[in-house]
């Protein structure tokens, strides 16, 4: 507890790679959240001991792919009602968890706790700069209320600069 | 429209069968041509123009048979019969696909083939109806004796927790595997008898299959409000309407108007009561991988805390020593949050010791999409754990 402040919570994590299970690195972070405020998202801190595993290669191969299509990609339901995820959709359901982590974070409370449940609709926007985009809506659900929710999330992403988001707003909500 | 078959005896009525062809307007579809004498003839004529045929025909002394009554049935049959091969309906419970998600009608055809082939075992109650008018089905798994203590086990009382369901379809088929066998779960059947509920929400279930796969709660209609269905694992009489329920119809944790308002729930209800010797209740949910026990709504510990706590300790490492998935346990509220009018809070304050609520697999990943791959090793390792609880309810008589 930080008076006038917030609550502050330190925490060890282990790290697994999903797509390796074996490989797993240790990190310690740091989250505030902010006293009485609904509107601010928790400041975070994170530092790595170790190294994530390289993805230069894979990388290079998916934005090659997705510059060099003639039509955007657009898909929807991944996964679908059984579990299913077609292989050449899994980086697009990566990027998903990704863009869902930013407003999973801007969006967190004490009281809240987020997983993405599905991406319902996913949109590739061609850009004219080096970035590729993806509109996406997802559902979030929190554990706590129950409810899964729909989120508009646009993500830009490029191998060396990595993922932004570069607009979010719950579904429904006017712009 | 019918088929009839004309075998010709003379050059006379081959002729006049032959007539028959010239005529158009009938719009008669012959599906064996006049060949020569004795040879059969077979006409499809169409339903306007068959009583000018038979008249013809009879009028003429050319005798006929009906070879098909009625083709539209025939034609309706045969589409059924293509469109089961194609999903592969199965015969019987050895071919039945646990590997996979399963439709409510997939699901009720297992049972009745469950019961069909294993009657003295298993038999099939219908312990009420849902909103939509479902039936609402228990499979009864005993070897005899009267009101035995029993255990009960409900799947899918959560529409979109689908590995639960398909859980149950797999321990349906495993409880009379090990009875068959002598082993697992036989000895516990000698004196006590087993309860599952598979669809637990069937109205619920249905709407995932057809509309909104992440569809939690009932299907009744709320007065004054436009949405639907109230979350029936907050719709049990133990502190409710209190905190860790809403209030609000159109919320995933509603509790509905007043407890028991859910057929779904107070089927169940009617059921332990006239019951009255249940000794162990297991409700199962996804996810999150935990094993609870009461209670929910208030943050006072059970009288058996201790003994719940020690049988969870148990179970949980029993279902990790499958596949090493890790499973945390502890009571409602100091493990998930503060929920009132939950299941197993009400059957515990009816008396019903061994109450608990599991959450199966994943952690988050996947989700309520679990990959139908994983739910043969989730009801494996499940089933591991309820045997621990259901041998510690047979050694704990009380």
């Amino acid at each position: 507890d930080i008076d006038d402040v917030g609550h502050k919570y330190y925490l060890e994590l282990e790290l697994e790679d999903v797509l390796d299970k074996d490989r797993t690195v240790n990190c310690t972070a740091e989250v505030l959240y902010h006293l009485g405020s609904q509107t601010s998202a928790p400041d975070v801190q994170v530092t790595v001991q170790g190294e994530l595993r390289s993805t230069e290669e894979a990388d290079k191969e998916f934005y090659t792919h997705i510059r060099s299509l003639e039509k955007e990609l657009v898909a929807e339901n991944i996964p679908d009602s059984h579990g299913n995820v077609p292989p050449e959709l899994e980086p697009i359901h990566l990027l998903a968890w990704v863009a869902s982590g930013y407003v999973i974070w801007q969006n967190s409370t004490e009281n809240t706790k987020f997983h993405l449940a599905q991406v319902k609709h996913v949109k590739q926007v061609k850009r004219s700069d080096e970035d590729l985009q993806f509109d996406y809506v997802v559902l979030l659900h929190d554990m706590v209320s129950q409810e899964v929710l729909p989120w508009e999330v646009t993500l830009l992403w490029h191998p060396q600069r990595g993922a932004r988001v570069s607009r979010c707003q719950a579904a429904g909500a006017g712009d | 429209h019918q088929v009839l078959r004309i075998v010709p005896q003379s050059d006379e009525e081959l002729q006049k069968v032959q007539e028959l062809q010239d005529l158009e307007h009938l719009q008669l579809d012959f599906w064996l041509a006049p060949r020569g004498l004795g040879l059969p003839i077979d006409i499809r004529v169409p339903f306007p123009s068959l009583q000018a045929v038979k008249a013809h025909l009879e009028a003429s002394g050319v005798s006929y048979s009906i070879m098909i009554e009625d083709v539209q049935a025939l034609l309706d049959e045969e589409q059924t019969e293509m469109l089961r091969s194609s999903r592969q309906l199965p015969l019987n419970t050895n071919t039945f696909n646990y590997k996979a998600y399963h439709t409510i009608d997939e699901i009720y055809n297992f049972m009745d083939m469950l019961v069909a082939e294993n009657p003295n075992l298993v038999s099939k109650l219908e312990i009420g109806r849902s909103t939509e008018n479902r039936p609402l089905y228990v499979l009864k798994f005993s070897t005899g004796g009267t009101n035995r203590p029993a255990i009960w086990i409900d799947t899918g009382i959560h529409s979109r927790e689908w590995v639960t369901q398909a859980s149950g379809v797999w321990f349906a088929k495993k409880i009379v595997q090990d009875h068959v066998n002598n082993k697992g779960v036989a000895s516990i059947l000698e004196t006590m008898d087993i309860f599952l509920e598979i669809i637990t929400n069937p109205d619920g279930f249905a709407f995932t299959q057809t509309t909104n796969r992440m569809w939690r709660k009932t299907r009744s209609k709320n007065s004054g409000s436009l949405c639907i269905g109230v979350d029936p694992n907050r719709n049990w009489d133990a502190g409710f309407g209190e905190a860790g329920a809403s209030g609000n119809p159109c919320t995933e944790t509603y509790h509905g108007p007043y407890p028991n308002s859910e057929p779904e729930v107070k089927s169940i209800v009617d059921f332990v009561k006239s019951h009255g010797n249940i000794k162990a209740f297991i409700s199962i949910h996804s996810y999150s991988q935990l094993l609870l026990y009461p209670y929910g709504y208030t943050d006072t510990p059970v009288p058996d805390q201790q003994e719940l706590d020690e049988v969870s300790a148990k179970a949980v490492a029993a279902l990790s020593s499958l596949h090493g998935t890790k499973y945390k346990y502890g009571s409602i509220i100091t493990t998930i949050y503060r929920a009132s009018g939950a299941t197993v809070d009400w059957t515990y304050n009816q008396g019903i010791k061994y109450s608990f609520t599991f959450e199966l697999r994943d952690t988050g990943r996947y989700g309520f999409l679990l990959p139908a791959k994983q739910i043969v090793p989730t009801a494996e390792e499940t089933w591991l754990a309820l045997k621990v609880i259901m041998k510690h309810a047979r050694d704990n008589v009380y």
